[in-house]
């Protein structure tokens, strides 16, 4: 992957950022999918959070401070709560975490076979596209000229030509 | 600076060009191939970098995290060394651009409508901002060129827009575009396959799309018509020069008022002197006025070409809703270019709306997963949390969205300025952007919101939701110099030339009087290639340096 850094984060704050993504995005059996803290995933968060390191290190800061100091000695249903809280708040650091985690997440290829697609880049193969129904652009091809010019015509008044002067 | 200059060393000066062309984006590109067949010696410096096709996203399975990082439309999220920073923490709207070979074009969506008639004379029709120095008439076979040129694909027949015939047959309508046409249609409302420049077949060489999908940061099939691909290579051909990562810092002037060349920072941040007989700015809505500013000197302090006081000023930048719901079935997603359809429904003025002007409404398909992830995240549809998979999983390839592509009125508090700290990294001072919102605009953009999620409606959508405050997109930037005939209230003529120096002239979106509610690149070349022409005429007879103006 392009743009990957240095992980950047203290042990403290990854242990933390990897319990809160399993909170973010927790697996379920039922879609077949891993949690967000799985650890290919993480390792691919860790790798990637790029631009966003400084704002995802603002969010756990947050994120310890809502746990009284210390998110990981919280047991499930505390550390659950003091994580929503902080997901509630919509700003931009909120924002910048869940990109970090998501970005990561749907491109992994467990997750993105669970979701029926293929894992793979769009080229060189690129994808299908139906033409679709043509004809609906019947019902407007007729319409008189709609386009406005100096002589004041054009407001649905006109004679309904395209216009002589259009190449 | 300028003409007073010191330094300590003395620059290399290259040798004397006849044309020197600062930006090599959809109007620099346009303008160079144009002059090329005077056989002038031609110099383009662009600051940014060649694009090669394995550069682009959509070769990687990270190709839309790349949207966040070295592809972001924001130059200060993506900071490539190319870039330069631009203070707009006091505008509701975003810069976005790119700095390569290319462009803006290397990172558009290619949507390429016209500006209207009625666009160039919204004084007497309307009775606001001022009428264009030129018409839509004027303009036209220029138009024709650009198509042929870049290669559009469309369909003819459209009631909403003078009459033309597109070099390509239009992208498909797909299943979003025949669900949003069977919705207008019930409405009874207009809608038109858009004008894109995306080879549709192959065409001059260029591959046909595959629907790589994710197109708007650069098209790794060529497809897509950026001016690397398009215009380039024939300028190239006929004897343009064009260097890259060469960053302009000033355009120097003589005793005698006229432009003398251009000082700029080399690929290995040497400063050196371009000298040139005729200058021209092709660096888009902000980077010309940020380039004139930086050219302040003695017999000019407020800024190069800026009697008026108007360089920087009417920044317009096209307010831009985006309307979104979700449907019961698979759509498109991102298996096809970003944009399908137009509606010219509300395009001209109706006073009766509450508003004057108006605004297309732009049908888009929807995301892939990452992008699908983060949009609904953004409009609070996503929650986190064992809820997660299933909400996700009723959004991922449901999406029907909609822009409201508004016209915003010239005002002078909308400007461009420098920066008083913040600087590139050759220390050139920074734009800065100050930019609000008009009652108009406010009011067409509420209207445009409201018959958006009407279309939606009927379109059988549910969860619609209107993005009214992320209005980063897409950050045109127009109006910043721009065409009259009078000096005071204008900075170039009606053929581009500056009004204080008479071998300087405009040719990007800088030069516009009024926005129109279209995006803006097919007007922005096709005025490129009138001023080319305008300006080979007058060499032919002597009068390029004239004082007078007058009609080509």
């Amino acid at each position: 992957m392009r743009e990957e850094s240095e992980v950047g984060l203290t042990e403290a704050e990854r242990y933390d950022l990897q319990r809160l993504a399993g909170i973010m995005i927790p697996a379920d059996a039922a879609y077949g999918v891993v949690g967000a803290d799985d650890d290919l995933i993480f390792a691919d968060i860790l790798r990637s959070l790029g631009r966003d390191l400084e704002a995802v290190r603002t969010a756990l800061a947050r994120l310890r401070d809502l746990a009284g100091g210390d998110f990981a000695a919280l047991d499930e249903a505390a550390a659950e709560s003091a994580a929503m809280v902080l997901l509630g708040k919509q700003d931009a650091v909120t924002f910048a975490l869940g990109r970090a985690v998501l970005q990561c997440y749907y491109r992994d290829d467990r997750v993105i076979a669970a979701l029926g697609l293929e894992a793979r880049a769009p080229f060189p193969r690129g994808y299908e596209l139906p033409q679709g129904d043509f004809s609906l652009v019947e019902a407007v091809r007729g319409r008189a000229r709609m386009w406005r010019d100096l002589d004041g015509t054009g407001d649905g008044t006109g004679d309904g030509a395209t216009d002589a002067k259009g190449g | 600076m300028a003409e007073n200059s010191a330094h300590s060393t003395p620059r290399p000066t290259d040798e004397k060009v006849d044309v020197l062309i600062i930006g090599s984006g959809a109007s620099g590109a346009a303008v160079a191939w144009s002059l090329a067949d005077t056989r002038m010696r031609i110099l383009c410096l662009e600051q940014g970098d060649w694009m090669k096709p394995i550069d682009f996203p959509s070769n990687g399975r990270d190709w839309e995290a790349r949207r966040y990082s070295d592809f972001d439309s924001s130059p200060n999220r993506r900071g490539r060394d190319t870039d330069y920073p631009v203070n707009d923490a006091d505008s509701i709207m975003k810069v976005a651009n790119f700095n390569a070979v290319g462009g803006g074009t290397v990172m558009y969506t290619a949507h390429f409508p016209r500006l209207h008639p009625s666009d160039f004379h919204v004084k007497t029709l309307d009775g606001v901002a001022d009428d264009w120095p030129v018409d839509y008439w004027t303009l036209e076979k220029y138009f024709a060129e650009n198509d042929r040129m870049m290669g559009v694909a469309g369909l003819a027949g459209d009631p909403a827009v003078p009459a033309h015939t597109p070099p390509m047959p239009p992208v498909p309508l797909g299943r979003t575009g025949t669900r949003y046409a069977q919705a207008t249609n019930n409405l009874g409302w207009h809608w038109w396959p858009s004008d894109i420049a995306i080879a549709t077949t192959e065409y001059e060489g260029r591959a046909a799309c595959i629907n790589l999908g994710h197109c708007t940061p650069g098209c790794a099939q060529g497809a897509k018509a950026s001016t690397d691909i398009t215009y380039w290579p024939q300028a190239l051909r006929a004897g343009v020069e064009l260097r890259s990562r060469c960053r302009v810092r000033e355009i120097t002037t003589g005793a005698d008022g006229m432009a003398t060349g251009a000082v700029y920072y080399d690929p290995d941040g040497v400063e050196r002197f371009q000298p040139a007989e005729l200058v021209i700015m092709a660096a888009n809505g902000v980077g010309t006025p940020r380039l004139l500013l930086n050219s302040a000197g003695g017999a000019h302090p407020n800024g190069l070409a800026n009697s008026s006081g108007l360089v920087g000023r009417n920044l317009m930048m096209h307010p831009w809703p985006m309307v979104t719901g979700y449907v019961d079935e698979e759509m498109d997603g991102d298996r096809a270019p970003q944009t399908v359809m137009w509606s010219k429904e509300f395009y001209e003025t109706d006073p009766a709306r509450g508003f004057l002007r108006g605004y297309t409404l732009q049908y888009s398909r929807g995301t892939g997963p990452v992008n699908e992830a983060l949009l609904a995240l953004g409009r609070g549809l996503l929650p986190w949390g064992r809820d997660h998979h299933k909400a996700y999983r009723s959004m991922l390839y449901r999406r029907l969205q909609i822009g409201v592509a508004c016209e915003d009125l010239p005002e002078e508090h909308n400007r461009v300025t420098l920066d008083p700290t913040l600087k590139d990294s050759h220390g050139i001072p920074a734009p800065r952007i100050d930019y609000t919102l008009s009652e108009n605009t406010q009011a067409m953009m509420e209207h445009g919101i409201a018959r958006a999620t009407e279309i939606l409606e009927e379109a059988g959508a549910a969860n619609i939701s209107s993005s009214t405050t992320a209005l980063n997109y897409p950050g045109h930037l127009l109006g910043t110099a721009r065409m009259g005939t009078d000096p005071a209230r204008s900075v170039v003529n009606e053929w581009g030339r500056c009004h204080d120096v008479k071998n300087l002239f405009i040719v990007d979106g800088s030069i516009w009087v009024t926005s129109g509610g279209v995006n803006p690149t097919s007007t922005i070349q096709a005025l490129a290639l009138y001023i080319a022409d305008c300006i080979k005429q007058r060499l032919a007879d002597a009068t390029l340096f004239d004082g007078g103006g007058g009609n080509f």
